[in-house]
């Protein structure tokens, strides 16, 4: 029977392909399995991995058991060693053929972004990328919808038995969500960033209950039209402010004990995960900190999606630097400092006391 | 040689922008400009022009006003461009664009020796999936992430990058890339540049002009051929003013944390 | 003015290449150390503004007046000494070239200048006679197939960086006044020619200005630019693009000057509100924006009437000069009045601008010669 992927009701279970690099699985991988099992479980369908590698690449498959899948599929060739786009698209393209999954769920790793709109092409369905949420079933979307956007939910009328994949992602710089359906066609395919969902708990025994199935790969490496002449890695260029997602600046409250209030900013940065420390002008002025650091008016203009600021009065100067920031968040002692007029959230309190309790708790946060 | 360069004209989402009362977008507020990404793309194709004889085409799918930034592209040095148009291509998602932009790249042929060029992904859309999905209706390798690109002859030599490093990859023409900002620094347009680009040709294809192309099937095209829909657009609650958050500080700090993990911030 | 497509994409690319190319910290350090920032000169030369209006045959881009003026105004937005940089070898450095040079001499000095492989500068004023400049004594002597070229130009921009210089000289001590002055075309190289230091000044610091000596330089007659005795004329004829071009660096810099302080005022508070909203600094506002406005329109005028060869075409550009100059200095006073104290402190930008604006009514033919450019037109 030829395949089509317009015969929706063909397909079954939900799927994440799950990256593997150098024989190490990512830690996407885990998080898309643990959302799978929620999408699973709302379906009443099976949750299967689908890993492709080199040989011996199966030993690795049962880690996604602990997180919740079913079964993994895994397809073991020297050719799928590294990741090119021929060999990984024909061999999913190949297995989804055979299996008709009706969810397929891919990570949006550099790699992710170039197989998923390539097998979607190919099999002739709808891929939504950089997903931040998925639903299935229409009660949790309305309530998602509630707490979520604008939109006065209880005036609309929903379908409650709809059981398509509600796949919501930012758009137009993230001014704008939308939830994307694919209706007419199967698998219905998304793309997720890595750090979006969030990872369940690992469980020894679903990891040693997980099946694994091995699909014999059908194909072979003449197909491949690209060829890979090395794999670099590279240490982290030194992250600028101007470019920094998050930007943590130290102001003249520090005075009190220097090398800590600078210690402690650049803790909190890494707990954020991994930010550039700033400073307001005094900071250079007293040459606690050099000038290639300042934000402010004479200094850098930044607009970082988080910026912190510690201990500083917020003179027009600094303001005129980071106002425009996505998120402000101002520690100050003085409850009249001018950052908590531009801030989003404030804590008047003392830095020193308020920052080690901000590390823990936005570690505790990213942790789960 | 030919060298086409897949552009998108797109709202400027970097800037601020507008919300309207009903919570739509106020998509006037916002001004156009050509996507960062396509111009390195089109950067990359006039670097390989300034190299060897090659025929530089700007492409692009979109309203009439998109003729503006193909202007401006020939300006910079393409040789000319061409602007895919027609009511029954609206509404298009990424499977259906991708379909009609190849079947146009069909029509003009792409030969044995010849690339093209597509910015990673457009500002306003973010999925970065047209260009891998014109490599496969077209079927044509691709390399994505362009971040250094060397020609030698047939062959290009990619610098595919990832997140921790890079892969050097090697393809041999047709062939399609994918460029990212990291590739280089588009040029600006000379004076002289700009007052010819006026009589250079801009060819507009319609659903006339395209329709025999076999990948142009009305059944995969526009808004009733995507197999993707929106169901539901909406703008997150805009920013109000800040809040001071009081208690004492490990009570301050957990409500911070709190309302930062439900804002999907941390 | 309705702009064209064309001079509206212009005005795009120059904006887009000064926003991104002049960063404060070029700004910055011209201001503070002066010098000559050959890497934007570089960038420049590769995208033809050094050849903005200058012709295609002799690798110019061929634009029009009005390109030239945009180029102007959306560099001296940004940064009015980088907008000198450009706007030298398109006025008084290429003029008189263009106006008298025969094609091999079109073909020798217009041809790098324009790609900005060269740099030329305009050596007319000297220390007695800057206003009064038919009275300048530098004098060129011939001597068989040479001319022989003694005395010491002052504040001629660019001289420490030009490859070559146009020099007004006296050859006929006969003939009263003005009349009796010749160019020459000097390679800066030729033994005898030398530079006093660069001016240190109050403002455009980052284009160097200095004096330039003759001892005894030996030009050869090739190099005599235009007709013998007559050369003053012509250096008046070109000195219009010149004055045009110091319009548009004036109307650039009196925007810069109200974009800063619009900006400052709206985020500025004081007695509980943004300065902004305080009729005392919002109507200086108006003021400021109402006078750019005029300036705009003259200009703009000018330019499109210079390109077709309008016989007002000549006083126009004396206007637009002596009233776009006078108008920025008035700009620039209001926005450091804006800014107040911060106005006067060298971390924002105005305080720059207030200062290169003086520049403005002075340096190509100061107001007062305009005002009798403009009067002996209407009064003869």
């Amino acid at each position: 029977m030829s395949y089509s992927s317009a015969d929706i009701n063909e397909f079954r279970d939900i799927w994440v392909f799950c990256e593997q690099r150098a024989g190490k699985l990512m830690n996407t991988d885990f998080e898309l399995i643990s959302e799978g099992r929620k999408l699973a479980d709302e379906r009443n369908a099976r949750l299967v991995g689908i890993l492709l590698g080199g040989k011996g690449v199966a030993g690795i498959a049962k880690e996604l058991g602990g997180y919740g899948a079913d079964k993994v599929i895994v397809c073991e060739d020297p050719m799928l060693d590294v990741y090119t786009t021929d060999a990984y698209t024909d061999v999913i393209c190949d297995v989804v053929m055979e299996k008709k999954p009706e969810v397929l769920l891919i990570g949006a790793s550099n790699i992710g972004r170039d197989l998923g709109p390539r097998v979607a092409a190919r099999l002739h369905t709808g891929l939504t990328a950089d997903c931040t949420h998925l639903d299935i079933d229409m009660e949790k979307y309305v309530s998602f919808l509630r707490e979520s956007s604008t939109i006065d939910v209880d005036a609309v009328k929903f379908k409650m038995e709809d059981t398509n994949l509600k796949m919501t992602r930012p758009a137009f710089g993230g001014h704008l969500m939308a939830t994307i359906i694919c209706p007419r066609f199967r698998p219905c395919m998304s793309t997720v960033r890595p750090g979006v969902m969030k990872k369940a708990a690992f469980d020894q025994t679903k990891a040693d209950a997980c099946e694994i199935g091995q699909y014999p790969v059908r194909r072979n490496a003449d197909r491949l039209r690209t060829r890979v002449l090395e794999v670099v890695k590279e240490s982290k260029k030194l992250v600028d402010l101007i470019g920094a997602d998050i930007v943590v600046a130290v102001g003249r409250g520090i005075s009190k004990d220097v090398n800590k209030g600078i210690q402690l900013a650049e803790e909190l940065a890494d707990a954020f995960g991994g930010g550039v420390v700033g400073a307001s002008r005094a900071v250079i002025d007293a040459g606690w900190m050099t000038s290639d650091h300042q934000v402010g008016q004479t200094g850098k203009t930044v607009h970082p999606r988080i910026y912190v600021a510690l201990g500083i009065s917020g003179a027009i100067q600094h303001k005129a630097g980071m106002q425009d920031s996505e998120l402000i968040i101002a520690v100050d002692s003085n409850e009249t400092s001018g950052m908590f007029e531009v801030a989003d959230y404030g804590i008047a309190g003392d830095l020193f006391e308020v920052v080690p309790l901000m590390i823990e708790a936005v570690k505790a946060a990213k942790a789960f | 040689m030919r060298v086409y360069v897949c552009v998108k004209q797109v709202p400027d989402t970097s800037g601020k922008v507008a919300v309207n009362e009903d919570g739509t977008l106020n998509r006037a507020s916002m001004l156009t400009i050509i996507n960062p990404n396509d111009l390195s793309a089109m950067e990359a194709a006039l670097e390989l022009k300034d190299a060897a004889r090659c025929q530089v085409t700007a492409v692009t799918m979109g309203p009439p006003p998109a003729k503006k930034m193909l202007q401006e592209l020939i300006a910079m040095g393409a040789d000319d461009a061409v602007l895919i148009s027609g009511r029954e291509f609206g509404g298009s998602d990424t499977y259906a664009t991708s379909q009609i932009i190849a079947g146009a790249l069909q029509h003009l042929g792409v030969g044995a020796e010849d690339v093209i060029f597509c910015g990673r992904q457009a500002i306003d859309g973010d999925t970065a999936q047209v260009g891998p999905q014109i490599a496969e209706k077209l079927d044509l390798p691709q390399v994505t992430y362009a971040g250094k690109i060397e020609k030698d002859g047939s062959v290009l030599r990619v610098r595919r990058l990832m997140e921790d490093g890079y892969m050097t990859v090697e393809v041999k023409t047709p062939c399609l890339v994918t460029c990212v900002k990291e590739l280089n620094e588009p040029r600006y347009m000379t004076i002289k540049g700009i007052i010819e680009c006026y009589d250079k040709p801009i060819v507009v294809l319609d659903y006339e002009a395209l329709k025999d192309e076999p990948l142009i099937d009305p059944a995969t095209i526009g808004l009733k051929g995507s197999p993707t829909n929106i169901f539901r657009s909406f703008t997150p609650p805009q920013k109000g003013a800040g809040q001071m958050l009081g208690g004492s500080s490990q009570e301050a700090v957990n409500e911070l944390v709190g309302q930062l993990v439900a804002k999907h911030v941390v | 003015m309705i702009l064209s497509e064309a001079h509206e994409l212009m005005r795009k690319n120059f904006r887009s290449f000064a926003e991104t190319e002049f960063t404060t910290e070029i700004q910055e350090q011209l201001d503070r150390e002066g010098g000559f920032n050959w890497d934007i000169w570089s960038k420049m030369a590769r995208y033809g503004f050094t050849g903005c209006k200058l012709p295609v045959e002799y690798g110019g881009q061929g634009g029009d007046t009005l390109a030239y003026v945009l180029m102007n105004e959306e560099f001296s937005r940004i940064c009015p000494v980088l907008a000198i940089y450009a706007n030298t070898p398109n006025s008084l450095g290429g003029g008189p070239l263009l106006a008298c040079g025969t094609p091999p001499q079109l073909e020798k000095y217009i041809t790098p200048v324009a790609k900005g492989e060269k740099q030329i500068v305009f050596a007319l004023t000297e220390p007695g006679a800057g206003s009064d400049a038919g009275s300048l004594t530098t004098r060129a002597v011939a001597d068989g197939d040479y001319f022989i070229l003694n005395g010491r130009k002052c504040f001629i921009s660019g001289a420490p960086i030009a490859d070559y210089a146009v020099v007004y000289a006296r050859t006929n001590p006969d003939l009263k006044g003005s009349r009796g002055i010749s160019m020459f075309i000097v390679d800066m190289k030729l033994p005898g020619v030398s530079c006093g230091k660069p001016e240190s000044k109050m403002g455009i610091s980052g284009y160097p200005t200095s004096d330039i000596v003759f001892e005894n330089v030996r030009v050869h007659k090739g190099d005599l630019l235009g007709p013998l005795d007559k050369g003053y004329s012509v250096a008046m004829k070109t000195l219009d693009g010149g004055r045009l071009g110091v319009a548009a660096q004036s109307l650039g810099l009196a925007q810069g000057c109200l974009d800063e302080a619009v900006k400052y005022a709206k985020g500025r508070k004081q007695f509980g509100k943004p300065i902004a909203n305080h009729q005392g600094v919002s109507f200086m506002i108006a003021d400021m924006a109402t006078e750019i406005a005029a300036a705009r329109e003259l200009i703009y005028s000018t330019a499109v009437a210079k390109d077709a060869g309008d016989k007002n075409a000549s006083t126009m550009c004396a206007m637009s000069k002596y009233y776009a100059s006078e108008m920025a200095n008035r700009v620039a006073g209001k926005a450091v009045q804006i800014h107040g104290g911060y106005g006067f402190i060298k971390d924002y930008k105005v305080e720059r601008l207030y200062r290169d604006a003086r520049i403005m009514t002075l340096y190509e033919g100061t107001s007062q010669v305009q005002q009798i450019v403009i009067s002996r037109s209407l009064l003869k």
